[in-house]
């Protein structure tokens, strides 16, 4: 059994490190390389904000992570590590132990991602349950209590209602309640407030952080919206095409962004203290097709910049490495990464356009 | 639940209203005189035929003996051949018995056949499913998927002949099948007797339950939440069984309670190719015989069994989802 206090005394290793992770689907139509040797770290009790277009591989890493995978289908190499214990290769009996345990997961439609054939109660308390060992009065006492600590009124009568009886917010709620009952060292947030309204999103983001406050967990939180990354994270890592392009804390991303791409989302972002005839700039064309990725860097179709880059073939035949720490993977010069983003981008933002 | 039962009960008797009716009506748009068939035909004069007809209760208009019909029904009724007590389905034309009577001695080997047949390929076709589902892609799936395929587009009047070839007239392996012994009295020889009648029945049925449960199924292991059972830590039995299978049997609950239905109504086919004495053979006797009170009881029966079946599936969604609401 691990117990936080064991998990206390290891050493600063990072609790969650991700290296060269490759996800490949046997399809149909080929093989899809899902995800394409990507590495990340998360740091116990921080918040790393994944973003990226659909189809960029952030909740197909994150669900291998947990091995929530299909077995049959899909090819996983690379290593996971999860507070220093290898997870690709771990086997089945060993992964139920961890999910919803040490690492929990929350997704994106609570509607359809409760059963609605049990009630709440039963389904929060299921994991406690199993992990714990606890009696199922000690299970539904928990479930109760969890309940009121994600701010359902009246948890006593509502352990006992069925999911369709439970508002959206409220569902996203209960499962965040059944994710934190086991007071896990992970969570995982897989676009938690994407299908929710806009008033209930900020609530659900607050919960979280207050949570995480509370039982001190690692979340990853997995989006492709800059404003939610921009309010719950400590860092970021930015996905295209199955890799990540750049990483950093979030203030130097969302602030410094590097890479085209990161400068592309931002200007597709819409900003509430903007002004509001502001135009949002898309990023022109469409994601490559996984199924046969480009050799060079993925983005470079839909590039401003590849002319600009000193030996401007290497944009179509080599793929830029993303550096460790502070970085983007792009070929770009640090210094024009610099100049273009505060010359040509920046004054396109919303902060200084001149009408 | 009350409010939902008293609703569907006036439903069905509706509908049987309407069943009465349409059978009563297509049975004289058959040229066929019945009263000439029991009389003889050539041997017969006219007021022997005249005689025929008013012991058969069929020389009055034919709305006023529909009428009468069913107000025998609730209330009983009088014939020459004698009194026939409530709810009285007429006496039939071949024999002067009620055909009450009649369907009750029938009944039991209905029954038999659709439980035992029903308890083979419940449990074989779920089975199966499950089996295949669960080892999708496997070639234990694959071999599972193309057997069913081919069973299910089988025929019982080319399966049933063949298996009794085989097993009981070539081998022996099995007795002559037979509906003379009684559950209660001769329990061994009833289940004897039935063994081969039961295969054959449940060989098409499982072979369509089994395609059913593992469609299903797939369909279901691919739900969000069986993805948040499995997330959450649930073993691989609990996340097939609690999360995806429960899913699953709308789906089920819906066809078997059809085909039962269905089934209580007579298994014209399998009763004739081997020779039983159930509501399915009645049904056919009393068609070649034009014998019209017969026919009314034994339809009037098989719709009965259909309509309360089904209100019998009702009921169990509200059972299997919470969401469904009886009202």
């Amino acid at each position: 059994m691990t117990t936080t206090e064991e998990a206390a005394s290891e050493p600063a290793a990072p609790f969650l490190s991700v290296r060269d992770l490759r996800v490949r689907f046997a399809t149909e139509d080929g093989v899809v390389k899902a995800v394409d040797g990507l590495s990340f770290d998360v740091e116990r009790g921080r918040t790393l904000g994944i973003v990226g277009e659909s189809g960029s591989g952030k909740s197909v890493a994150n669900q291998t992570v947990l091995g929530l995978h299909n077995p049959d289908n899909t090819t996983v190499t690379g290593e996971i590590h999860l507070d220093g214990e290898e997870l690709t290769a771990a086997p089945e009996r060993r992964m139920e132990r961890l999910r919803g345990n040490k690492v929990a997961m929350i997704f994106q439609d609570p509607l359809t991602a409760l059963s609605p054939y049990y009630t709440i109660g039963r389904q929060i308390a299921e994991p406690f349950r199993k992990h714990r060992g606890a009696t199922r009065r000690e299970a539904r006492e928990r479930a109760i209590e969890m309940l009121g600590k994600v701010g359902i009124p009246n948890p006593h009568r509502r352990v006992d209602d069925y999911p369709h009886q439970f508002s959206g917010g409220m569902r996203q709620r209960a499962m965040i309640a059944m994710a934190l009952i086991c007071n896990p060292d992970l969570l995982i947030a897989d676009e938690p407030t994407t299908a929710l309204d806009v008033t209930v999103q900020a609530q659900i983001l607050d919960l979280l952080l207050d949570l995480q406050q509370e039982f001190g967990s690692a979340i990853i939180m997995i989006t492709h919206d800059l404003g939610v990354v921009a309010q719950v994270s400590d860092d970021v890592l930015v996905m295209y095409a199955g890799r990540a392009v750049e990483r950093g804390g979030v203030d130097d991303v969302l602030r410094r962004p590097q890479h085209p791409y990161t400068w592309g989302l931002l200007g597709a972002m819409p900003r509430l203290t903007g002004d509001v005839s502001q135009e949002l700039v898309p990023i022109p064309g469409s994601p490559p097709s996984l199924l046969d990725p480009p050799a060079g860097c993925p983005f470079t179709p839909r590039c401003a910049f590849p002319e600009e880059v000193a030996d401007p073939v290497s944009c179509a035949g080599d793929r830029p490495a993303l550096p460790e720490g502070r970085g983007a993977a792009c070929h770009l010069s640090a210094e024009q990464k610099r100049t273009f983003f505060v010359e040509r981008i920046r004054p396109r933002l919303s902060q200084g356009r001149p009408n | 639940m009350l409010r939902f039962l008293m609703r569907r009960t006036l439903g069905a008797v509706a509908i049987l209203l309407v069943i009465s009716a349409v059978t009563f009506f297509l049975f004289y748009a058959i040229p066929r005189n019945p009263a000439l068939l029991a009389c003889g035909k050539g041997v017969c004069t006219e007021e022997q035929l005249a005689i025929v007809e008013h012991n058969l209760g069929i020389d009055k208009a034919i709305p006023v003996q529909y009428w009468e019909y069913m107000v025998g029904i609730f209330a009983g009724r009088d014939f020459p051949a004698g009194h026939c007590p409530a709810p009285c389905l007429g006496f039939s034309f071949r024999d002067n018995r009620p055909v009450l009577d009649t369907i009750m001695d029938r009944l039991p080997t209905t029954v038999s056949l659709t439980i035992g047949g029903a308890v083979v390929f419940l449990i074989l076709g779920l089975g199966l499913g499950m089996l295949a589902a669960a080892r999708r892609g496997t070639l234990l799936d694959k071999t599972v998927s193309s057997t069913s395929l081919v069973l299910s587009s089988m025929q019982i009047y080319f399966l049933g002949p063949l298996a009794l070839a085989v097993l009981v007239y070539n081998t022996g392996l099995l007795p002559q099948p037979s509906d003379a012994s009684a559950f209660t009295e001769e329990p061994w020889e009833w289940f004897k007797g039935l063994l081969l009648p039961w295969l054959v029945l449940a060989t098409i049925f499982t072979a369509n339950y089994t395609r059913m449960s593992r469609a299903t199924l797939i369909e279901q292991l691919q739900e969000d939440h069986v993805r948040t059972a499995k997330a959450k830590g649930m073993s691989r039995p609990t996340v097939f069984f609690r999360y995806a299978w429960r899913g699953s049997l709308i789906p089920i609950v819906t066809i078997f309670g059809i085909d039962l239905g269905a089934l209580f109504g007579g298994a014209m086919i399998t009763e004739v190719t081997f020779s039983l004495h159930g509501l399915g053979r009645l049904a056919v006797d009393s068609v070649t015989q034009s014998n019209l009170p017969m026919l009314m009881g034994v339809m009037l029966f098989a719709a009965l069994m259909i309509v309360l079946f089904n209100i019998i599936i009702d009921a169990c969604y509200a059972l299997i989802d919470p969401r469904v609401r009886l009202g």
